[in-house]
């Protein structure tokens, strides 16, 4: 029957083919070899004003759209200037002033000036955390909060714009430079007022098009970008393809040019291919095992430091992420500031491990549960076999972990309940600071969103809150230093990898710098 | 006739009813929360409770449910949590692809598997018979998920013959009449892009096609083995009919209504069970909608999703039993 169904199919496609093969295959071939770049990824944005999401896939579109003040490095996420030249800051760390870049305008015409950049921050301040999330998290909260870093925005001459903060607050210029921040037109925030999010309008290298909800977006060259004689594609199109076998087939077809989300496992069948190339995003997240130190044996630390000694790290990289990983021995990244590389990590010792889990009174060992990711994510290729890897793992030291998974959403909430034992999780980071994992993952205030193992210490505590204000990069660094080491005491995780997330493209695609917050900008990139 | 369609009609509203509240409780049963999964892992929890507060999910279960209920009265869908966008008008593009690519999978399934089933029952215990209801078997158990990859893997990449996934070619894409691709590309007069459309369909409905098939097939089979055995074919073979008129004539009509059924029912369950489909092929269906609306728990989605298809289903039902009439003037609904 099946036979019979595909006979059909292609009887039917080749009558289809021998009339349209030309043209439909012709115009792929000669689009894709000059100006549209179409690039598939799993999902779809939820809105297209950067200041009211918090998903990547809304970002990666918007950080095309719009333009912030400051933007990341191409490589890493040092700052550099982008709609501000140039910026000060005063002695004591509380005003910051930004001289702008003159004759820039928005998509639709008007002026990017001083007066737009306090309309976008007063927007956001005055705002609440349902409607601007990432600002409440990076500032500290809204206008009338206590907490709240930024007492004001002027605008000292149509070029200037100065920030005068409450106390000094050390990531200003690398918040600033992240995404959501992103300078919006306030004529068309008026005009569209709930309808931004649909009809974005920035100042960045590509004009929105259209947005077709679940299939793609389609943005336009902006010909008047500041950049000039950027950017060189004419049409940058972003397409939803689930699945990421199904994602690799259209790029093989040349249904698409750029993919991300390549499974390592598919590596080899693009690394051989003359026709392709692969991209490797730097790495800036963490996969990790978290320990709840609120239950059962885990809330000895002995028994989470036997956990982390019993741990092949290397055996799951090899197995799982092709290699596209390295073990981590700390809650975040060697490439953020403030890493502590002097930690030794944990060594793969099951007799160690098994003298610390009779010394915590478990010679034989116990049960408990290990919960497996339900989502693929690069730092988390496949939850439910790297689960089974660490299941055999704990087995040899009498620790039986029994696999539970939940549909995603659960997931994410009964974790925020405390009710897991030993779980899989990972992050990656939104602008490269210490505190964007240290303090978001492990402090005791992040108990209940980020901080699923209920860990607390009130020493730790005290340096992440600290080091939050401390403006001295050397000092912040030192305190950041010392975390780590109460961290890796603790032990309320076993940090596994921090992997490379791969992307595959055609092989003439040039320019192209996978940025590791995963919002890459297309401004250079082109087709040879 | 006319009395039973309208009694039948009535008996919807008391389904839709009963349909209504236990998909509105179910959904509300799974853990999590709408306003933490739309605001992601980063959100802050006044953030999450702002965002419950806004969308009235604070409220007792039986005030959301009234409010779901009147506005329902008033065909209000509602508006999904997370785009904000009247679900009336959101849902028709997604319920247009699904019933192209459900329309195509179902004519390939009608067409193969009814062929099959008769040919298999005249010549029965040939080698047609056994290959055919071998691959039957093979076909019901497939996994969709592999035939899809695999049907991707032969056709477009190694032969090259058709297109991986999507509906279009993002490159020259089809301006939306009707949303239903077929019939817009024909009003535009454009037959290039018109086998475009043809060429993207192919495969999904293929693989959609699969299990109904094997099924009709089978059920065709038994259906006719029973009718065929029976004594006015026995006298209608006698009096020299040729074998072709006797099966598709004389059997085929009274072994039908079995297999009409069974269609009836298939035709549902591809509106709403496509996910795997549509996901494979990123076809940009109802039942993808629903799924990640589920993963969003954007309730409003979820609940008027499964009442719209709950509601085609029914109709599809009805329709099919009207059919019984008309094949079967033994039939009579008064």
């Amino acid at each position: 029957m099946t036979l019979l169904a595909l006979m059909l199919a292609v009887s039917m496609a080749l009558v289809g083919c021998g009339k349209s093969e030309k043209t439909s295959s012709g115009a792929t071939e000669k689009s894709s070899s000059q100006d549209t770049l179409v690039y598939g990824r799993g999902g779809d944005s939820v809105s297209l004003d950067p200041a009211t999401v918090t998903d990547g896939e809304s970002l990666k579109v918007t950080k095309n759209i719009f333009d912030t003040l400051l933007d990341y490095n191409d490589e890493d996420t040092t700052v550099k200037p982008a709609l501000a030249t140039e910026w000060t800051i005063s002695k004591d760390g509380l005003t910051y002033t930004f001289k702008l870049r003159k004759g820039v305008k928005f998509h639709d015409g008007t002026d990017f000036n001083a007066e737009a950049v306090v309309f976008n921050f007063e927007r956001w301040a005055n705002g609440n955390a349902d409607k601007f999330p990432y600002y409440g998290s990076m500032f500290g909260g809204y206008k009338n909060d206590e907490s709240h870093v930024i007492k004001e925005v002027k605008a000292v001459d149509d070029y200037t714009v100065q920030f005068v903060l409450k106390r000094p607050q050390a990531p200003f210029l690398k918040n600033i430079a992240m995404p959501p921040f992103a300078i919006a037109s306030p004529a068309a925030i008026k005009k569209y007022g709930d309808k931004f999010g649909e009809n974005p309008v920035g100042t960045g290298p590509f004009i929105f098009k259209e947005w077709k909800r679940n299939e793609r977006i389609v943005l336009e060259k902006n010909k008047d970008y500041w950049e000039k004689g950027y950017p060189k594609l004419n049409q940058l199109i972003f397409v939803s393809i689930p699945d990421n076998s199904a994602r690799l087939n259209a790029l093989l077809k040349g249904e698409i040019d750029l993919m991300e989300d390549l499974n390592p496992t598919d590596l080899k069948q693009v690394e051989g291919n003359k026709d392709f190339q692969i991209f490797k995003r730097p790495s800036m997240n963490v996969g990790y095992v978290g320990l709840t130190a609120t239950r059962g044996p885990l809330k000895n630390k002995l028994v989470r430091q036997a956990l982390n000694y019993a741990v092949d790290k290397k055996a799951i990289i090899d197995a799982f992420y092709a290699g596209q990983a390295e073990p981590a021995k700390n809650p975040m990244p060697p490439s953020i500031p403030g890493y502590n590389d002097a930690i030794q990590d944990y060594p793969f010792d099951l007799n160690k491990a098994k003298e610390l889990l009779a010394k915590a009174g478990y010679p034989n060992g116990f049960e408990m549960e290990l919960w497996a990711m339900p989502v693929p994510r690069p730092y988390m290729p496949d939850g439910k076999k790297i689960a089974e890897a660490l299941q055999a793992n704990f087995a040899k030291i009498g620790v039986k972990a029994k696999i539970v998974t939940y549909e995603w959403a659960t997931y994410l909430d009964k974790l925020a309940k405390g009710e897991a034992d030993a779980f899989l999780l990972g992050w990656t980071g939104d602008n490269g600071d210490a505190d964007n994992f240290l303090y978001a993952l492990l402090d005791k205030d992040s108990i209940g969103s980020n901080n699923y193992t209920y860990y607390s210490n009130d020493e730790l505590h005290r340096i992440l809150v600290e080091a939050q204000t401390v403006s001295d990069e050397n000092k912040r660094n030192e305190l950041y230093k010392k975390a780590q080491e109460i961290i890796k005491e603790d032990a309320p995780w076993i940090p596994l990898v921090h992997s490379t997330p791969l992307l595959a493209g055609k092989a003439n695609i040039k320019g192209f710098k996978p940025h590791p917050t995963g919002s890459d900008k297309f401004t250079k990139v082109e087709f040879k | 006739m006319l009395s039973y369609a309208v009694r039948r009609i009535l008996m919807v509203i008391p389904v839709l009813l009963g349909m209504s509240l236990v998909v509105f409780f179910m959904i509300r049963a799974i853990p999590g929360n709408p306003a933490q999964v739309i605001l992601g892992q980063k959100a802050t929890k006044e953030a999450v409770a702002a965002l419950t507060h806004k969308l009235g999910l604070d409220q007792p279960w039986y005030v959301q449910y009234i409010k779901y209920l009147g506005s329902l009265l008033h065909g209000d869908l509602g508006e999904s949590i997370r785009t904000g966008a009247a679900i009336s008008d959101e849902i028709w593009p997604y319920l247009a692809a699904t019933l192209e690519l459900s329309l195509a999978a179902m004519i390939i399934a009608v067409v193969i598997g009814v062929n099959a089933g008769i040919i298999s029952a005249w010549f029965q215990n040939s080698w047609f018979d056994y290959i055919a209801m071998v691959l039957a078997l093979i076909g019901v158990s497939m996994p969709i998920f592999w035939l899809g990859l695999m049907e991707q893997w032969v056709f477009a990449i190694q032969l090259d013959w058709l297109p991986t996934s999507g509906r279009e070619d993002v490159r020259s894409p089809i301006e939306p009449i009707t949303h239903l691709y077929l019939l817009d590309t024909l009003l535009a007069g454009n037959t290039e892009q018109f086998m475009q459309v043809v060429q993207h369909l192919i495969l999904p409905s293929v693989a959609l096609a699969t299990i109904p098939m094997a099924i009709i097939a089978r059920i065709t089979r038994s259906s006719m083995l029973e009718v065929m055995k029976s004594d006015y074919i026995r006298t209608a073979r006698a009096k020299g009919l040729s074998m072709f008129w006797v099966v598709y004539k004389h059997s085929l009509k009274n072994a039908i209504i079995p297999v009409l059924t069974v269609i009836g029912l298939q035709t549902g369950l591809l509106l709403g069970g496509a996910i795997l489909t549509e996901t494979i092929f990123s076809w940009p269906g109802i039942g993808r909608y629903i799924y990640d609306a589920i993963g969003y728990r954007d309730y409003p989605v979820i609940q008027s999703g499964i009442l719209v298809i709950a509601t085609i289903f029914i109709f599809i039902n009805l329709i099919v039993d009207l059919l019984y009439a008309m094949i079967d003037p033994r039939i009579k609904y008064n």
